[in-house]
């Protein structure tokens, strides 16, 4: 089973910026373990880019889909056996990045 | 055997078996909604057969063999209509099943598994109702006034939920399982206050049917975990409270406070129930958790024959304990009433006062101060934070009651 997980921030209250070498040490951990299918951190929202080509052609706009406070500063892809395990590791990521995590299972 | 014995016959199985049937079939299927669904019919087709065929002589074991062979023409039909999910729902154990009795930890799985914490609290209580409790779901919607069909979508959500973030069927390891306990103990707190002071005015103030099912669920879970202490507790504090029922409220409607109480009322059996469990966790002499405390506290006030007769310093001493324990505002509100008849209602109000910031749209704060400041003479004040309590209690006969004792003061 695999669980897409998304480190959550927030603008008004940011998480601390010194926790790469203890996100680094936790990802050493999850492969060791066999949890780690994919880590990614995330530039800044304003670095997005919106793509609509649904309509005539395509329209590209500046930013992210959805402004708002709280936005998705990084991912991974977890392979779990089920969602206590998913939680449990997830409760440990929200303390080595200092930020929310959600938990979200793939179809 | 006459039509009154069989229904009779079949309630009982309903409440023995119900839980029994849905946790060893969520088991065997994997599946909480092909388990509950199989157990509806396997009850329905039990009212159909039993007063033709007589009573089978193992009713659980009836009861689990109808709904596997209903779960499994389900799941036949399913796969027929969708052959695409035939490879994932044909995973089942065609094991016979085993005899009833040897599956009670499934029963535990089950009560986990809607409790779980990642769902919704609402959604905990909805599903521990009708997973466990054997519910319908017209009658959890009656008992949380909502509609039926929002009571379904919040089951059929949560459902979806549990198969498709995958919530394990199995025990919480033993490094989590003092807090999934009581995650599951708050659960049952919920549906017990409910029924002990039911809000809405369309309801009736006591709710017998949720205090009753509240009790049962947790004897349920003290037989299956008989060495948790604050299972225990919790059962005794529910006993000590249901215990009081019949005096709490009077012949026209009012909520009656433990100090008038007609003790002679409450009801003797549940008490020394109550009070043998806070003895045994006294004797375990293992540190108290919050409701084996307030199981204490009851038990002092259930041992007193006249209100005269508390022991209101063994209160507060068991009030200063679960203040170390949980230091919230509520549990210090209602520590001031004990700190009232020992040190006087103006050492009280002083208390209550700090609480203002913290409480002040909870009803019983405002109930609390206006009954301190009538002690106090101080009937303009008083008045004031009648009105305030009157505006926020949701109860009826509280408001009744409140509202006499304001009127009082005229």
């Amino acid at each position: 089973m695999q669980y897409l997980v998304s480190v959550i921030d927030d603008k008004s209250n940011p998480g601390s910026t010194d926790r790469q070498p203890a996100i680094s040490a936790f990802n050493e951990r999850l492969i060791a373990e066999g949890y780690w299918v994919f880590a990614g951190g995330l530039a800044d929202t304003d670095a997005a880019t919106v793509i609509d080509n649904r309509g005539e052609q395509a329209v590209f706009s500046d930013g992210p889909f959805v402004e708002s406070k709280e936005y998705l500063a990084g991912v991974w892809v977890w392979e779990a056996p089920d969602l206590d395990v998913a939680l449990t590791l997830a409760a440990e990521a929200s303390k080595v990045c200092d930020r929310k995590i959600e938990v979200r299972p793939f179809l | 055997m006459n039509d009154v014995d069989v229904r009779e016959a079949i309630t009982r199985a309903h409440h023995e078996e119900w839980a029994r049937v849905v946790a060893a079939l969520t088991r065997r299927f994997g599946d909480l909604g092909i388990a509950e669904e199989a157990a509806a019919e396997a009850f329905a087709t039990a009212v159909e057969r039993w007063p033709v065929d007589g009573l089978p002589p193992n009713p659980g074991g009836w009861l689990t063999t109808t709904a596997s062979r209903k779960a499994i023409d389900r799941i036949r039909r399913e796969n027929k209509r969708d052959d695409k999910h035939k490879e994932a729902q044909m995973v089942y154990d065609d094991a016979p099943p085993e005899p009833v009795g040897a599956i009670d930890d499934d029963r535990l799985r089950l009560i986990f598994i809607c409790c779980h914490p990642a769902l919704a609290m609402q959604t905990r209580v909805a599903l521990t109702l009708r997973m466990v409790g054997g519910l319908t779901v017209p009658e959890i919607a009656r008992a949380y006034l909502v509609a039926e069909t929002a009571m379904e979508r919040r089951i059929t959500r949560a459902k979806a939920k549990i198969k498709a973030a995958r919530i394990p069927y199995r025990m919480p390891s033993a490094e989590d399982l003092p807090a999934r306990v009581s995650g599951v103990l708050a659960v049952l707190f919920l549906v017990f206050n409910e029924g002990y002071l039911a809000t809405g005015p369309g309801t009736d103030p006591l709710r017998h049917d949720l205090t009753t099912e509240a009790i049962r669920l947790t004897r349920l879970i003290r037989t299956l975990m008989p060495g948790d202490g604050e299972v225990a507790g919790l059962l005794a504090l529910m006993l000590l409270i249901e215990a009081r029922r019949p005096a709490r409220v009077s012949a026209g409607g009012e909520l009656v406070p433990l100090t008038e109480q007609d003790r002679g009322a409450w009801d003797a059996t549940l008490i020394a129930e109550g009070h043998r469990l806070v003895r045994e966790r006294l004797a375990a002499g293992v540190a108290p958790g919050r409701y084996q405390i307030l199981a204490a506290i009851n038990a002092v006030h259930t041992s007193a024959r006249d209100i005269r007769d508390t022991d209101w310093s063994q209160v507060l001493a068991l009030y200063d304990q679960l203040v170390r324990l949980d230091p919230s505002p509520i549990i210090a509100l209602n520590r001031a009433i004990a700190v009232a008849e020992i040190d006087g209602p103006d050492v009280a109000l002083a208390t209550v006062d700090r609480l203002a910031e913290a409480l002040t749209g909870y009803h019983a704060y405002h109930a609390t101060r206006a009954e301190l400041l009538r002690r106090l003479h101080r009937g303009p004040e008083a008045r004031t934070a009648y009105d305030k309590a009157i505006e926020l209690a949701g109860n009826t006969a509280e408001t009744a009651y409140l509202t006499r004792r304001r009127d009082q003061l005229r």
